[in-house]
Formats: structure tokens, sequence, C-alpha cells
């Protein structure tokens, strides 16, 4: 069993200094030392955030955020502000390069002996390719994962659920994940169905509901969609009036397109409580409501026939004069956008360990295939092609598990008021890697990935969802780079006060000045020093990721100067700059896993050192890429044509080119 | 009837592994490999947990002996439906010179001392597939013995197993108490569910050393080489009896 204190006592050995000098020269040593000094693990300091120890390195971090914009006076805030959102002021919380161990050994044990039945029955149990031909999950299959109590993951103990919290959640999901169909059927109970229960029920309202929830004896669904209302939530038409004695709701409308909307038989539903003749529409209009199937006047239509996750009961479901009793409101009237966007963001963080789970099993069976196929008298193995198709998979999945557990221990920790913009993050790079890497399999396998006989087409059928639901792609990208922006806005408001004030803030007006010029020449001043915070391997990967985030903050101001509001509509710009934060994001998670993984002398950890040098190489041409068409103008990014193009192909309902056979002439 | 089962389970590599020599053929590869509770004892504890849903035991008390890892087979009994668990500790180096002699010794002494009515064992364990312990443990306890069960049932103060035997199976009465090993027909184990596994933490474990019941480990055997079995050869054909009587005689076979 490999000391995981190996590296740190090599190190204070050969160097022969006190642990508090290293820990100034090598701050990245510093969550490690704790572990020589005391003979106690590691783990027992893990609530201690690095950033507020008295450790003598304050007066490293103080030179590190003096590279950064002075903090505008504000009342003393609960919560930290967002990694996500910091970062495009240039702002880096170095509390991410501590990857988080939240479970203590107790903990850590407990889930994984949860696993072992877990895998047992999605190996013995759960026929996936059977379950796809019929688009049925079988009974059987259902009754044994209440059983095993998979329907109350995250349901208290006290009300006979497992008390997972996030990142023993996202665990399990790596083995649920397995198969599509039951994975969504699943999530759709209690990631979305009664996660509004959870997050905003009152006392009463848990007792009467969560322990059936949590056994599966009801089972739940979400109801938001509705044919006319997809991504703008908000415009939801399906209402629900008070009646006259102020004891019942009655609710009208239909939904489209709810997971186990044939099967559920506890709803939350979301309509507009808002007074009909009120002319504008705010966000205090939608109300959230628990609506049980035996209060009468709940009908679904038909199975929809899926192109993947077919075992997935997905129906629409019609709401006719449903009485509903006053006490079954979620919240309060008008709270309902709120919580519908707080129950999405609550469960979004765990595709990327549910997409990772999937991968490494097919990533598996394309190796397995690599290393025995023969073509033109060599493996497939030895073909550079196909070798590059692996590490590309490799990485993504690497930062994918990064990304979902860096993001679960964020949550865990508690010190964030939600971790939206990162789980947003972490759900669209999740998705699109996902698909990704699913079709390299598939085109490793080549004829044979095609045959339903392999499990991939499959997996590649089912993982297209991703990019669709719980917030679609195109929509997350715009709310990392618009909460990014404000965020941003108004610091820079700050900033820009002072810097109308040179007198006063000279060194300011100097540094922005000389910064300005750095940027306008591609060269930022690397001064956050994020390097000294990781291992030494990993330098110019940090460094990367420092030139990253100046770059991120620059592009931010110059975007934000040129557009100022109107940054709503440029959504390519948008786009690009929610790209650069998503790399950032999973640089961060990257190399904090792969310092940590080499600090602890975690097997392998030097190839995870190089993977996470590899993904950052990668990372850094998106960033520039990015970047020089965000600065470029029209010439270097085509945004001008491609306006101009997009509209001439809406007048022509299609593509407009004329036949290249065409002839104005013969 | 009200019994008290002590029932063993082994701690033995998964048998979905593949099982690999060391180099130094000194014993297979141990270390990092996926371990889990020999399905036979698996079928032991299920039985023992159902007969105790049939009211016919009241308490089950699971027995493991090796490593520290043990505890975690223990755990999955526990969460299986156990009510208590007893560790028998011996240092994995030891554990692997430890044969079904000392471990009968053990369990006997156990049987008597947490006084079981009947010890549920598996038949035979998948590492050495020695099908002693059962056996010896009862020669020890002088206790009547039924193994290769395939039904256990009530008859009276009795027990009535059906077992498996060369031309079928047989049924047996078996006064109480005895010693039992599980076959492969008896039951099919059920999953430790994870509300189970959670309860499981909070029930008793206990744990003990040979020393402590007074049965000297010391090795019988000595290890000379573990190797490989011989790669399989390719067969041959031939056309008819004659032919094939000069090929074996031309082998030495006969």
């Amino acid at each position: 069993m490999l000391s995981k204190l190996s590296t740190a006592t090599r190190i204070l050995g050969r160097v022969n200094v006190s642990p508090s000098t290293l820990a100034r020269r090598r701050p990245w040593i510093l969550p490690y030392l704790s572990s020589i000094s005391s003979n106690s693990s590691k783990l027992e300091n893990q609530s201690a955030p690095l950033s507020t120890k008295d450790d003598g390195l304050e007066e490293t971090r103080e030179k590190s955020r003096e590279a950064q914009i002075k903090e505008p006076p504000s009342d003393l805030k609960k919560y930290k502000t967002s990694f996500g959102k910091d970062i495009f002021l240039g702002k880096f919380d170095l509390d991410l390069f501590e990857f988080p161990e939240v479970l203590e050994k107790e903990r850590h044990e407990t889930l994984h002996e949860m696993l072992v039945p877990i895998e047992r029955f999605f190996s013995e149990e759960v026929d996936s390719k059977q379950i796809d031909l019929d688009a049925k999950i079988p009974d059987k299959v259902l009754q044994g994962l209440k059983e095993l109590g998979l329907y109350g993951q995250q349901v208290p103990t006290e009300y006979g659920g497992l008390g997972l919290n996030a990142t023993e959640y996202a665990r399990l999901q790596e083995i649920i994940s397995l198969d599509g169909s039951v994975a969504v059927t699943l999530a759709a109970h209690q990631t979305i169905g009664y996660k509004g229960l959870l997050l905003y029920g009152t006392e009463e309202q848990k007792q009467k509901y969560l322990p059936k929830l949590a056994s599966g004896e009801m089972v739940a669904a979400f109801a938001l969609t509705e044919p006319s209302s997809g991504s703008d939530a908000a415009s939801i038409q399906t209402r629900a009036k008070l009646s006259q004695d102020g004891k019942h709701w009655i609710m009208n409308g239909g939904k489209i397109w709810i997971s186990n909307g044939g099967t559920a038989d506890f709803f939350t539903v979301f309509a507009n409580t808002s007074d009909e003749n009120a002319p504008v529409k705010s966000s205090r209009s939608i109300s959230a409501f628990m609506v049980e199937r035996k209060f009468g006047g709940v009908t679904n239509g038909k199975p929809e026939d899926k192109h993947g996750i077919r075992g997935s009961n997905t129906a629409e479901v019609h709401f006719d004069n449903v009485k509903i009793p006053a006490e079954n409101i979620l919240g309060e009237e008008g709270d309902g956008f709120k919580i519908a966007m707080n129950i999405l963001n609550s469960g979004r963080f765990s595709m990327g360990s549910a997409g990772a789970g999937g991968l490494k099993k097919l990533m598996s069976i394309a190796a397995e295939h690599a290393i025995s196929r023969k073509q033109f008298g060599k493996y497939l193995s030895e073909f550079g092609l196909i070798k590059d198709k692996f590490v590309k998979m490799a990485a993504d999945i690497y930062v994918m598990e990064a990304m979902a557990y860096t993001t679960a221990g964020l949550i865990d920790g508690g010190k964030y008021e939600d971790c939206a913009q990162e789980a947003a993050m972490v759900k669209v790079y999740s998705s699109e890697a996902t698909y990704r890497c699913t079709n390299e399999c598939l085109q490793i396998l080549g004829g044979m990935g095609y045959m339903r006989d392999y499990p991939i087409e499959r997996a590649l059928r089912d993982s297209r969802i991703m990019s669709i639901f719980e917030g679609t792609n195109e929509i997350l990208r715009l709310l990392v780079a618009l909460n990014g922006c404000k965020h941003a806005g108004q610091g820079l408001r700050d900033m820009v006060k002072q810097l109308r004030n040179p007198f006063q803030f000279p060194n300011l007006v100097w540094k922005k000045a000389f910064e300005r010029r750095r940027h306008a020449n591609d060269n930022p001043k690397l001064d956050l020093k994020l390097s000294r915070f990781l291992h030494p391997s990993l330098e110019a990967a940090s460094e990367s990721l420092e030139y990253s985030v100046l770059r991120l903050q620059f592009g931010t101001e110059m975007l934000l100067q040129a557009h100022g509001k109107n940054i709503l509509d440029e959504q390519l710009m948008l786009q690009r700059i929610a790209d650069i934060a998503i790399d950032i994001y999973a640089m961060t998670c990257a190399l904090s896993r792969a310092s940590r993984a080499y600090c602890i002398g975690l097997p392998n950890a030097q190839h995870e050192v190089h993977l996470a040098e590899y993904f950052c190489i990668g990372a850094l041409h998106r960033v520039k890429h990015n970047m020089e068409c965000i600065l470029g103008g029209p010439g270097t990014n085509g945004d001008e044509l491609s306006k101009a193009i997009a509209d001439q192909i809406f007048k022509h309902k299609g593509y407009f080119p004329e036949h290249p056979l065409n002839k104005t002439f013969w | 009837m009200a019994m008290r089962a002590l029932v063993g389970c082994k701690r033995v590599i998964d048998y979905a592994v593949k099982v690999r020599v060391k180099p130094d053929k000194t014993g297979v590869v141990i270390d990092g490999v996926k371990h889990s509770m020999n399905p036979f004892d698996e079928i032991a504890v299920e039985e023992a947990v159902r007969m105790k849903e049939k009211k016919l035991v009241s308490e089950i008390v699971a027995v493991s002996c090796g490593p520290a890892q043990c505890q975690e087979t223990l755990r999955t009994a526990m969460a299986m439906g156990a009510d208590k668990a007893i560790h028998v500790e011996i240092p994995a180096k030891e554990f692997e010179l430890v044969q079904p002699i000392h471990i009968a010794k053990i369990l006997a002494k156990l049987a008597t001392d947490v006084k079981a009515d009947v010890v549920i064992l598996g038949k035979q364990a998948i590492d050495d597939d020695c099908n002693q312990t059962a056996q010896m443990t009862a020669a020890f306890l002088d206790w009547p013995q039924a193994v290769f069960a395939a039904k256990i049932e009530k008859d009276g103060d009795s027990l009535a197993v059906t077992r498996e035997i060369d031309g079928g199976t047989e049924t047996i009465k078996v006064n109480v108490p005895a010693v039992i090993s599980a076959d492969l027909r008896l039951n099919e184990p059920r999953y430790a569910t994870l509300p189970n596994i959670m309860k499981a933490k909070k029930k008793p474990m206990e744990k003990k050393t040979a020393k402590d019941l007074g049965v000297d480990l010391t090795p019988r055997i000595q290890v000379i080489s573990v190797e490989d079995p011989p790669v399989r050869e390719a067969g041959q054909k031939v056309d008819d009896v004659d032919q094939l009587i000069t090929k074996l005689k031309g082998l030495g076979r006969i």
C-alpha cells in the first residue's frame, strides 16, 4: 500500500528545513504537512480552507491578491463569491487548488460498501439491450432498485432515505449511469421529481411525503416544460387559481416530455398563479405545487417513442381542474421560478460523474479491441490516430471526474450560496464530452461499433439527450457568460470609479495602463503566481491557466466596454466567453486533482500529471482561439458575415444558394 | 425452535477476477485485487437469514478469520441480516499458511463459546476448494454433520436436510446441535440493500485472536512453489479406434 506521505516526507527529509519555511517556499505542500507532523490523517483537517489558515503564507497570498483589483467595500458576506464568476474579474480563488476531501474514513468506507451490491445488481439484473428493445424497464428491476434503497438517495435518514451528500450521490451515479434509461428514471424521480420538497418543503409536507417517496412507494416527476415553453420556462401557461374558500388551488394545463409522466403518482408542477389581467410577466408569477395523481383530473398520454433512453417513460401530462389542497404549495406563492431553477441547479453537476462512469466502461471495451485487433500487420493500438482518440478520451474523463467531484465538494462544503455557475459549466462540458467520446469509441470499433450487438451505439443514443435536457447547453452557456459578465460589471463599476479619480488612485491608473498594454500584445503579466500552489511539475500548465484567467478578465472588460448592456444580444461573443470560462474551470479542477494525486502518492500519479498537462495544452489552444475571435474584428471572427447569411437562410426558409447545376443562360 | 446460528464467512479473491501467479512463485497476487465473500458462504448467510425469518433461528453470529479487511466481509454479512459478528484477526502473512484444520478448531471453540445450536458454513472456499472445514468442525465438536445441503427444514426438534449426493439427493434427519454446509442449490443470496448496509454499522463486531481461543496456528504445510497450470495443448483428430490406440501407445499412456 503506497504511503500517502511519500513525496512530502522525501522532500522534507531532503531539504532539512522546518515545515513552516518549506511551506513558504513551496505552498503546494501545505495541505499534506499536517499528516506528517501530527501523524493524523490529512482528512481530519479538511474543513479549514487554505486561505484562512494561519500558516505563514499570508504574505504570499497578499502579493498574489495585490495583482488583482481591490475588493469593493461591502457588508460582511456570509457566503463566498462563486469561483466561476470571480474569474471574469481575474480573481482566482485559491481554495479550488485544494481538491476537496469531503468524506471522512467512516463515510468513505460505507460508500464503498454500498457500491458492491449496486454494481452486482446492474451487472446481473439489468439487461440494457432488452430494456432498449422493449422500451420498458421490467417491474422486477424497478422493484429491485426500490429495495436497494436507490429511490431515496439524498433523503435524510430520519425520513427513510440514505442521507447521501453531493459527493456520495455523484459516486453512485457512476454505476447507475451504466444503463441510461434506469439512470434517467431514478434522476427524474429524486434529482428533480421531489427535490423541491427536500429543498423547500415544510416539516409537515416532508413527513407526509418523503418516507413514501424514499421507499419508492410513490414515484415522482418534475413537470415544468410545456408545448410552448421549453427553455423559456418563465412563459408557462398552466394556470392555478385559488378557490373561493382559499382551501384549494384549481389547476388547468398540460405539460410535455415529462420523465416518469406515465408512472408517477407525485408531481412537482409549476403553474402561473399571477393575476390573469396583469400585463407584465414578472418572475413572481409562477408557483410550485405538489400534485398527487389521486387528486383526480391528472391524465397522461402514451409513452413517447424516443431515440435513446428508450426504457425511461416520457409522456404528456394533463391537468384538468385538478383540486390541489392549499397546503401543497411549495414555498410561497410566486417562488416557483426560483424553486425550479434551484432544483435544476442542484442535480446538474452529477452529469460529470455519470458520464465518466459510462465512458470508463466503454473505453475498456474499445481498448480491449484496440490491443487485440490487427490490421496491416500491426495492432490498432500501435497506430497514431487510434492512440490520439484514446488519449483525448482519457483526458475528457479525467476532467469530467475532477469537475464533478470538485463541484460536489464545493456544494458539500457549504461555503457558497449556490454553485449554479460551476454546475452549469460541468454540465455543458460533460454532456458534450460524453457524446464526443462515445462517438469516438464507436469509431474505434468500426463496423462492429455500429452493430446493436455491442453496447456502444446504444450508449451513443442514450447520451444524445444530455445536451438537451436539464437546461440546453446553449442556455447554460449564456447563463455562464451573463452571470460572469454581470458579476464583472459590478466589480468593474467600482474600478471605473477609481480609474476616473487618477489623483486619488494613481497606482491603479498606472497599473491598468501597463496591464492593458501587455494584453494588447497578448502577453499579460502572470502575477497571480498560481504555480506556487501546485506541484512544481505542473508549472507550465499552471501558467496556461493563469494566462487564460487574465485573458478572460481582459476579454470581459473589452466586451462590456464595447457593448455594455447590449452584450445580451451578442450571443456569439457570449458563447466564446463562456467556453473560455468552462475551459478555465476544467483546467483548475484537473490541475488540482493531478497535483494532489502526485503529492499524496496515488498509483500512476506521474501519468495523471501528464494527462492534466495534455488537457491544458488543448484548453490553451481553445482559449487563445476564442480570445482571437473576441478581440479581432469581423474579419477574424466572421460574425458580421454570419449574421447576414443567417438572415438569408430564414428569408428562404432553408438553404438559399442556387443548385450548382443551374444556369442562367444556355 | 429459536436456535443460535454461527455462520462462517471467508474473504476470498472475487470469482470474476483472473488470478495471476506471483513472479517469485510463492503464491498468487493478492495486493490490490478485488476480494469478496466466498459465494458458498453467502448462501450460508442467506440460509441463516431465511431460517431467522421462519423463526427457526433467533440470532445469527457471523465469523470470519483473516486480516483486517475481513471486517468488510463481516459487514456485508450483517447487511444481509446477521445480528453480530466476530472477527478472528490473523495477519495476512500467517493467514496464507492457515488450513481448514486450524479454522475448524477456531470455529469449534467459538461454537461452544457463543453456545451455537447450528453452525452453517459454505461447502468449500473458491480459493482452495478444500471442502474440509465443515466436516472437521463437526468432528472437533462431536456434532452430527449434514454437508452439501440443498434444503433445510424443521422436523420436530431436529432438522431434515436434503443433501446433494452423486446419484441425486438424499434427505436425512439431523439432531441439533449440528454442522451444516451449504451447497449451490440451497438458495439464491439476496442483495445487501443500502439501508441495511447503513444499519449494519451499528451492529456489534467483536475482535479476537487465535491465541484468545487457545488455537495453535503453526503451519502444518510448507508452500514449495505455486505455478500456472500447463497451457492447454491442441487436440488431435484420429480417423478410427486403431489409430487412437496407436497414438495412445506412442504417448505412453497405455
